[in-house]
């Protein structure tokens, strides 16, 4: 019903303009998000604009899926923590640099990803939602008793370490601008996958999956890739949180997780390029100024959820892009 | 139309049972090369059954289908595409988000084999531009181009079908009540187009309107709950006594008078 009325919006008499990929008013908004980046650390505290790029990386991968493909996971706090914990791991106990531990953790949340992909793929809309909440449960017992995790102490006091081994991350304002570079890679990597010949392929299955098979596309090995690189990119998100707090812990595992980064992503918009990353705002910008009310966050978490299936199908972003006439 | 003996498409006992109820029951047909082949039947009489069988996106409880001398039986929906037998769906099967041009394009993709290079632009797509504009011309959506398709009535979205399955260049088409819930002159813009585009093809054609199937088909097959009741070309399927039973037998107002009237 929702993409229905999303028909209606823009009327383009010719081919839209684009720029680098991005419509005129993306490429707008993305000027925008640069310069917030580089602004930000000047007004408000590193460490939570940090958390907060943490998490933008882990809903618009979470968004790659939902969003691009259709796909439901319920079960990717699974690939954020198996990233958090084999990076944390790496920097402390093997003592890599940090841009290693990161790609070491985004990998193993990748083989991961294709495991679990490939079993959950077989099975459509609440199957594979289930299937894949089971198996991320499995990893969450899995975190618990293995004895490299460090059970509910988890992995504390990993270290930050030297970018490229000479660049010292312990500084805040350094370790922002890390965070920041690897948030900035991820969103312009997620929005070419989005514009690919694949992912051209991924929408096509969203929009009519029998069909596309009817027009030779073996549809689960796509689905499968696209799997896969959500999977990755929630691991790099899962790994780039660890190191900036030094923890990794069974919260990142946790099944609320799977369903946090579900509610950042439908509050900013699915299916939006930009949707995903104000979403991550908006919550973890709740959870930290709102933490004296406690358990009520949890509590206003769910009214604002309820408002938006009710109200604001389109999240914020979809919404301001459906008043303002344009895709952002 | 040169008439070629040779069959393209066949079926074999095929037969499908869910839980004890017999859909489709022991079908043999044969479909000839570069011919308009229709499947007609009342509601119920297993039409869509068996053209998801022969599509495999059912698989048979019994029975073999082969296509081009080849046994597809066993094969996958993808595969079975990929060897030229391309089907249609009952419910228009545009993506409705796409606009026009991307959505032949999502077929004409197809010629560069797997599509998994996500690290490339879109911009190598634009190559098919051309070719989609020519296909979209054919079925006269050229001004709706750039619009997403969703928008589009419901007669020219069945044109955006057919534009896109042409896209494969496939060897056989199968098409699903291409008509379904038209109004008459839709009907008879779509009854032209595939009478068209037949050139050099071979069509299987399910359809519940006898109308669309007189001018169109050369041989009819007509099924009634689940077997063929008769087959042959219109004039004598027409006439034949147990046709019109199992049309009058259903709702023949609707069905089979325009026919006969």
């Amino acid at each position: 019903m929702a993409g229905q009325s999303m028909t209606s919006s823009a009327v383009p008499a010719g081919p839209q303009e684009e720029i680098f990929g991005f419509t005129k008013a993306q490429f707008v908004a993305l000027l925008v998000m640069f310069a917030a980046l580089v602004v930000a650390p000047f007004f408000l505290y590193p460490v939570f604009l940090m958390k907060l790029l943490c998490f933008a990386i882990f809903a618009c991968a979470f968004n790659l899926l939902i969003g691009y493909v259709g796909l439901t996971s319920f079960g990717h706090a699974a690939y954020f923590g198996i990233g958090g914990y084999i990076a944390a791991h790496s920097a402390k106990v093997w003592g890599l640099t940090p841009e290693l531990s990161i790609i070491i953790g985004a990998l193993l949340a990748g083989v991961q990803g294709a495991i679990f992909g490939w079993l959950a793929i077989r099975r459509q809309g609440i199957y594979f939602a289930m299937i894949t909440l089971a198996l991320a449960q499995m990893i969450y017992f899995f975190c618990l008793q293995a004895p490299f995790t460090g059970g509910e102490d988890g992995i504390q006091a990993v270290p930050r370490g030297h970018l490229f081994g000479f660049i010292s991350l312990a500084p805040d304002m350094t370790m922002y601008w890390f965070v920041a570079a690897v948030f900035v890679a991820c969103f312009l990597l997620i929005h070419r996958i989005v514009h690919s010949p694949f992912g051209q392929v991924l929408k096509a299955i969203r929009e009519n999956e029998p069909r596309t098979t009817s027009l030779g596309y073996r549809t689960d090995d796509y689905k499968l890739v696209a799997f896969i690189l959500s999977a990755t990119l929630a691991g790099v998100a899962g790994g780039t949180k660890s190191l900036v707090f030094g923890i990794a812990t069974l919260t990142d595992v946790h099944w609320s997780m799977s369903g946090e980064v579900l509610l950042m992503t439908l509050v900013g918009g699915l299916g939006t390029v930009f949707g995903p990353m104000i979403g991550a705002a908006v919550i973890v910008a709740m959870q930290n100024y709102l933490a004296e009310m406690g358990a009520w966050v949890t509590v206003i978490q769910g009214v604002i959820f309820i408002a938006c299936v009710l109200a604001f199908r389109r999240g914020i972003v979809g919404e301001i892009g459906n008043l303002l006439r344009v895709r952002l | 139309m040169v008439r070629v003996s040779d069959t393209i498409l066949e079926t074999e006992g095929l037969t499908k049972e869910f839980r004890g109820f017999v859909a489709v029951s022991d079908v043999n047909l044969s479909v000839r090369r570069g011919t308009i082949h229709g499947l007609i039947g009342p509601n119920g009489a297993g039409k869509t059954t068996c053209f998801n069988m022969l599509t495999k996106f059912l698989p048979p409880t019994r029975g073999a289908i082969r296509y081009d001398g080849r046994d597809i039986t066993g094969m996958k929906a993808a595969e079975v595409a990929r060897l030229g037998l391309v089907r249609s769906f009952q419910i228009s099967a545009v993506f409705p988000h796409l606009t026009v041009l991307e959505n032949v394009r999502v077929a004409l993709q197809r010629a560069r084999g797997g599509s998994f290079d996500f690290w490339r632009s879109d911009s190598v797509l634009r190559k098919f531009d051309a070719r989609a504009e020519e296909l979209l011309a054919d079925v006269g959506l050229t001004e709706w181009m750039h619009l997403t398709a969703g928008e589009l009535p419901y007669g020219r979205k069945r044109a955006l079908e057919i534009a896109t399955t042409l896209a494969l260049d496939p060897v056989m088409m199968l098409l699903d009540e291409p008509t379904a819930g038209m109004a008459h002159d839709d009907v008879d813009r779509v009854v032209a187009l595939v009478k068209r585009v037949s050139v050099g093809r071979t069509i299987l054609l399910v359809e519940h309107n006898l109308r669309v199937v007189q001018g169109l088909c050369d041989t009819i097959t007509v099924l009634a709950r689940g077997s063929v009741l008769a087959e042959g070309d219109y004039a004598a399927v027409s006439r034949n006594p147990d046709v019109v039973a199992a049309y009058l037998g259903t709702d023949a107002s609707t069905e089979a008078e325009p026919a006969h009237g």
